[in-house]
């Protein structure tokens, strides 16, 4: 009776229509998404990376400022994309009901996910470029290399899209997202490798770090910023997309439970 | 006569309840059809069913002649829905409102423009097309949202209680604008709790209740079915109804009394000589047969 459609989604050219219309949002926002965008990453980047890099001087054979960044880049399109996911996309999808008014016209919750998901991975984009650019003029970008870390942010993006929907799908209110933040975001800000290697964890620490996405989107972004070779490139990107394709499923039939009742 | 909506004993069962049982109707083209009920009858539940937005646990749906579980997506493409809350965007102002939910539909840019102006001079909202939707009244909110279920020019439009909330100005504007689209030849079908709106808007009509459909037919062939065509209400005390009770069919809601009869006169007669009592006497109508059918005690749904 409470039957859950398992159905695989269909994406289609008319997910672009809901990526369009948060656009156009956003660009009403502009000023405060700028603030934020540049804002948040110059604060890390002078703060932490001036100030600890003087003691630290140089880790993993570069300036820790480099090292920081790199990390920045990754953990931010992880944060933009997770806010968006669930406290954007929570707001259209219960309060504001803007997904019962798409509903009634030919889009499906597949579309309507496929668009959101595309925003998040823009997002990020948004913010990684940001932080490229404040990265750059404080002198810690080394090579035009370094423009590939701009895809590898869209696929970030996309990769924490997925569970932060997932939580939406789920949510009964905004206060619910804590759990979230505190129990997957911000463990993995701290512990995927953002601000040290993963090297230096205990062992046991370090294979359970090695599940988690954002660890690979360091690993995947670090030597990009860094001028370096990327090591087992087809692995992380492996990881990132496996994580996109199942938050994108399991996002569209929790909505679907949610949504067609 | 042509139909546009068949349904064949639908059901819709939820773990607790079932909110819809062996519900069959047939949708005629180019009429309004109503869905008429308490809250919690069940009209909702048969409007979400109809765009593909709730699956129906058993029983059969067409729309257009296309069958609701395969061809939900063309089914919805030539439907104009204007819901029970509004749920306009409030991000974007009227106009843009328009243009987004256009854009949903793949109407063609070099289109959009032509038909957003025609939507918003039909809803009388030229002179605010580039205010926000927050700062609109209650009742242009519901305007627009009419010109937006026509978007895409549908054949059929549907409307969850499209009058509720407003004042009566905004009503009797809605009023004209829905009757305006039928005389073009649109499909209306609409659910309401208002008799008024029942009777003023609908060539035909369902009474539902607790799921079931109670009965269906023209107002005026509904009134005719289940009460007397005459009714006489009495307000006050009666001490005594027994001699009443011989004139006509009486019933009571608090202290006041509804007498329903083929022949008024001789009531009216005795009622003349009582002069404490305040009484009225009009025509039976669809709010005499909607108590009647659904019954008068209070609903907490």
């Amino acid at each position: 009776m409470s039957g859950i459609n398992w159905q695989l989604p269909v994406i289609r050219r008319s997910a672009l229509t809901i990526w369009h219309r948060n656009i156009l949002v956003w660009r009403k926002l502009i000023g405060p998404a700028i603030v934020m965008n540049f804002g948040e990453p110059a604060l890390y980047l002078l703060g932490l990376g001036f100030g600890l890099g003087f003691f630290i001087g140089e880790m993993a054979n570069m300036p820790y400022l480099t090292f920081l960044a790199s990390g920045i880049i990754a953990s931010t399109a992880m944060t933009t994309a997770s806010f968006e996911g669930m406290y954007s996309v929570y707001t259209r999808m219960v309060p504001q009901n803007t997904y019962e008014a798409i509903l009634t016209t030919p889009l499906d919750i597949d579309d309507i996910l496929a668009g959101e998901m595309l925003w998040c991975g823009t997002k990020s984009v948004f913010s990684g470029i940001a932080i490229l650019l404040v990265a750059a003029l404080l002198g810690a970008v080394h090579s035009w290399q370094a423009l590939w870390a701009i895809p590898v942010v869209f696929l970030t993006g996309l990769c924490f899209a997925g569970p932060a929907i997932i939580m939406s799908a789920l949510s009964p209110g905004y206060d619910f997202f804590n759990y979230y933040f505190v129990l997957a975001v911000t463990p993995m800000f701290i512990m995927c490798g953002v601000f040290y290697p993963i090297s230096t964890l205990p062992e046991i620490m370090q294979s359970i770090v090695y599940i988690l996405p954002l660890t690979h989107a360091v690993e995947l972004t670090r030597p990009l910023i860094a001028g370096t070779p990327v090591e087992k490139p087809l692995l992380h990107v492996g990881v990132l997309t496996i994580y996109t394709l199942i938050g994108y499923y399991l996002a569209v039939v929790l909505t679907r439970k949610r949504l067609i009742v | 006569m042509q139909s546009i909506v068949q349904a064949w004993h639908l059901e819709k069962h939820f773990a607790e309840f079932t909110a819809v049982k062996d519900v069959s109707f047939t949708i005629p083209r180019g009429k309004c059809f109503g869905f008429l009920g308490p809250n919690g009858a069940g009209k909702t539940t048969i409007l979400r069913i109809l765009l593909g937005l709730s699956p129906a646990t058993g029983g059969q749906l067409k729309v257009f002649d296309l069958d609701i579980r395969q061809d939900a997506r063309e089914i919805r493409r030539r439907i104009g829905v204007v819901p029970q809350q509004d749920n306009l965007d409030p991000d974007f102002t009227v106009r843009e409102n328009l243009q987004i939910y256009a854009s949903y539909f793949a109407i063609p840019r070099r289109e959009i423009e032509s038909r957003i102006n025609k939507l918003l001079e039909f809803a009388a909202l030229s002179e605010r097309a580039d205010a926000r939707t927050d700062h609109l009244s209650g009742g242009m909110k519901r305007r627009l949202t009419i010109a937006r279920s026509l978007i895409n020019d549908p054949e059929l439009v549907i409307l969850d209680e499209p009058t509720t909330g407003l004042d009566p100005q905004a009503r009797h504007v809605i009023w004209a604008k829905l009757n305006e689209l039928r005389d073009r030849g649109t499909t209306l079908v609409l659910t309401t709790h208002y008799m008024e709106e029942a009777e003023r808007l609908c060539d035909e009509l369902v009474v539902m209740d607790h799921g079931l459909i109670l009965d269906q037919g023209s107002p005026a062939q509904l009134i005719k079915r289940h009460v007397e065509p005459e009714v006489i209400e009495i307000r006050g005390e009666l001490l005594d109804t027994s001699d009443i009770e011989q004139l006509c069919r009486i019933e009571h809601i608090g202290r006041s009394h509804y007498c329903y009869t083929h022949n008024p006169r001789p009531l009216l007669d005795h009622l003349q000589n009582q002069h404490d009592l305040v009484f009225l006497h009009r025509p039976a109508d669809l709010e005499d047969v909607f108590l009647k059918l659904t019954g008068r005690e209070l609903r907490d749904t």
